[in-house]
């Protein structure tokens, strides 16, 4: 298909999902899910409440487990192999729509952790790559404190420099403005374009449609568990096929 | 006349200014507190009028206090029909009271030494940030060290239980990568074979480099209700540990393991749980053995407390949100490091004052084993001090001493629990 060439950004497969299913209980979450996703693409995946954003990119870095079809990300089949979780995890970083960062240690050592526990990289060496990157979202004078004396978009860039201090091939963000003020929510998105332009790969779930459009060179819109429409942002806002997709995009840009 | 206008446009911005400072002094402090309003004043006055009469009639007994008399009839003599408290059955009794009747008294310096040494070997635990984290080294070898110096004996036995312990620890840490819950039983068994081992070579060695032994049924006093509660307490919170996170475990043997443990120890009445360690567990052991009375009442106060301490915990880890478990996770941490790293820091400051509560409450228990014929301080007095011609019927001055003890050390734990717990705080809510 010509648009399948046109989407691609790389040759080299980031994550690859097929026929994948996922039930919680009886409730038949995700059904019948293919994605395949490219090394520096940046996607977004948009669709109504309770749809299986979350759950989806949940499913990549293994926090729920799927049931049917296969998950592999950077060549690693996730199966339940404790293991192969693990590797995947520590090459996937995650940013949470609460953020999530860890309240009994400071900024500094939330971000110096898992690269010392996991990475076993020397505690020196992790405190400059984590300052490097706590410059990079630009709050390297917040290091010593805590989470619990920061603004929810400081704390949320905290978690995006502690996500990176891993050096991840990926990052999962799931709503991860949603929890801010207007005033913050710049400063978050700016961190993540930013981001964008080094070339990280990036799976988004967000309703931050000016972000798709700016930097998503794909979009997903999802619902009932599935994926009902993708495209790249331009023709996804304007020109969307399903009707479904026509409803969501009047409601969420209505007004 | 000019027209009115709102519009405003700040032209500097204000720089940041103390508060005002606060009115302060005593009289201000009175007046707000306690004679707020007529109703308030009036309380104030019957309280105060209420303190003062128990003030004027407590402090004779205190103050016409005999310190020094040989027996209850002498200090009465001295006393001449006065109110006076005979204090002197604590002087004349002191080492009794500590060390109870039995143990060796030119070596009361040994638990001496070792109630000393405690604080060295408590202090960088329990104050971690003012004290060299080397020291934890000391903390680490203290136990054996204090067994040695109170019971004395061959210096194998405590270096082979030493031994033992880091072999449990080396298993723990080979096998924990595979499954942390298998790891800690792996580790525990490991360490149980090989005391059991080490048993038939201390055995035979009895006289290698031993210093003077004294047997636990020699062992008494306010000693034994010490020995007791520390050794317990450090024992059942990685105990109670262990047994919270095996009751979450996703292996269903652990799980229930750890269930039918926690509810059946819960259960049971901690007097019923040291007659059986008294007299019933002597039926099963092996005709010879013999297990050191002392060590199987430590074994079943620290399953009892470890069962309260790990629902206590329970509690703790149920109160933590999920994201800290998903971003745990999401980092690529395993088990165990989450757990030691994130989890457990979190829920632990949670659970500090459920867990003082089951330590004050255990220290305090201690004294039940006075009732399977062991003179801890309270049954030293119900005992061997009542029991005497010259001190039966002196009662307060005894037992308001035990208490004293008692109230110093779990007010001192007490005030402790909430100094760590502001150390801890570290959220601004
Ligand atoms: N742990 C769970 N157990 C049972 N059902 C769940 C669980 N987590 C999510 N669900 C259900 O699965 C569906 C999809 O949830 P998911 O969180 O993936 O939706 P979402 O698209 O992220 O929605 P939102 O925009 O509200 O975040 C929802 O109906 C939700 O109620
Ligand atoms: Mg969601």
């Amino acid at each position: 298909m010509a648009a399948e060439t046109q989407l691609k950004v790389s040759d080299e497969v980031a994550v690859e999902i097929t026929k994948m299913n996922k039930w919680f209980g009886a409730f038949h979450v995700l059904r019948d899910i293919d994605l395949t996703v490219y090394q520096g693409e940046r996607i977004v995946i948009a669709g109504p409440s309770g749809s299986g954003k979350s759950t989806l990119i949940r499913c990549i870095n293994a926090l729920e487990e799927h049931q049917k079809g296969s998950i592999s990300v950077d060549g690693t089949v996730l199966s339940s192999d404790v293991k192969n979780i693990d590797k995947v995890r520590s090459e996937v970083g995650m940013v949470f729509q609460h953020f999530n960062l860890f309240p009994h240690l400071t900024i500094l050592e939330n971000c110096t952790l898992a690269p010392i526990w996991v990475r076993k990289t020397p505690k020196r060496e992790a405190e400059e790559i984590a300052m490097h990157f706590l410059e990079k979202v630009k709050i390297p004078e917040q290091a010593d404190k805590y989470p619990g004396m920061l603004s929810g978009g400081q704390q949320q860039r905290v978690a995006i420099a502690r996500s990176l201090c891993m050096k991840p091939r990926i990052m999962l963000f799931d709503e991860p403005t949603s929890a801010l003020d207007p005033e913050m929510i710049s400063e978050v998105l700016d961190t993540m374009i930013e981001l964008a332009e080094e070339g990280m790969t990036m799976l988004c779930v967000t309703h931050e449609m000016g972000f798709a459009r700016k930097v998503a060179n794909r979009v997903i819109f999802m619902d009932q568990g599935q994926i009902v429409e993708q495209n790249e942002p331009e023709e996804f806002f304007n020109n969307p096929q399903s009707e479904r997709t026509k409803l969501f995009l009047s409601q969420i840009l209505g007004h | 006349m000019a027209q009115e206008h709102f519009a405003f446009v700040r032209s500097h911005m204000l720089p940041e200014a103390p508060p005002p400072a606060a009115e302060r002094g005593a009289i201000k402090w009175l007046r707000e507190n306690l004679f707020s309003s007529a109703a308030n004043s009036l309380l104030t006055v019957v309280s105060l009028y209420v303190v003062i009469q128990i003030v004027i009639s407590a402090a004779p007994w205190f103050l016409n206090g005999v310190w020094d008399s040989p027996s209850l009839t002498a200090c009465r003599d001295i006393l001449d029909g006065n109110m006076g408290g005979c204090f002197a059955v604590l002087t004349e009794r002191w080492n009794q009271l500590l060390f109870g009747f039995k143990y060796p008294s030119e070596l009361y310096w040994r638990p001496g030494l070792a109630f000393i040494l405690l604080f060295v070997a408590g202090a960088p635990l329990l104050f971690y940030k003012l004290f060299p984290s080397k020291m934890l080294i000391f903390t680490g070898l203290y136990p054996f060290i204090a067994y040695w110096l109170i019971w004395g004996g061959s210096i194998l036995v405590p270096v082979f239980a030493l031994l033992g312990v880091l072999l449990g620890v080396y298993v723990y840490k080979r096998t924990v990568a595979a499954s942390a819950g298998m790891a800690v039983i792996a580790g525990f068994v490991a360490a149980l074979i090989f005391w059991i081992l080490s048993g038939f070579i201390t055995a035979p060695m009895e006289n290698v480099l031993a210093i003077e032994a004294v047997p636990s049924r020699d062992m008494g006093g306010f000693m034994i209700n010490l020995m007791l509660g520390v050794v317990c307490v450090s024992l059942s919170v990685p105990f109670g540990i262990v047994l919270a996170l095996g009751r979450q475990s996703s292996m269903p043997i652990i799980k229930w393991i750890c269930v039918v443990f926690i509810e059946f120890i819960r259960g049971v009445p901690l007097i019923t749980l040291l007659f059986v360690a008294n007299v019933v567990l002597a039926y099963f052991l092996p005709p010879g053995t013999s297990f050191d009375l002392i060590l199987r009442v430590i074994i079943m106060i620290t399953m009892f407390a470890s069962a309260y301490i790990a629902e206590v915990i329970r509690g703790g880890l149920a109160a933590l949100p999920r994201g800290q478990y998903e971003a745990a996770d999401s980092l690529g941490l395993d088990y165990a490091q989450a757990m030691q790293l994130i989890i457990l820091p979190q829920a632990l400051k949670i659970s500090i004052p459920g867990i003082v509560n089951v330590a004050v409450g255990l220290f305090k228990d201690t004294t039940l084993v006075s009732v399977i014929s062991m003179f801890d301080i309270v049954g030293m007095i119900r005992g061997p001090i009542l029991a005497s011609a010259e001190w039966n019927g002196v009662y307060w001055e005894l037992f308001g001493f035990a208490a004293l003890l008692f109230f110093v050390t779990c007010y001192g734990i007490s005030q402790y629990s909430q100094w760590l717990e502001r150390q801890l705080q570290t959220d601004h809510r």
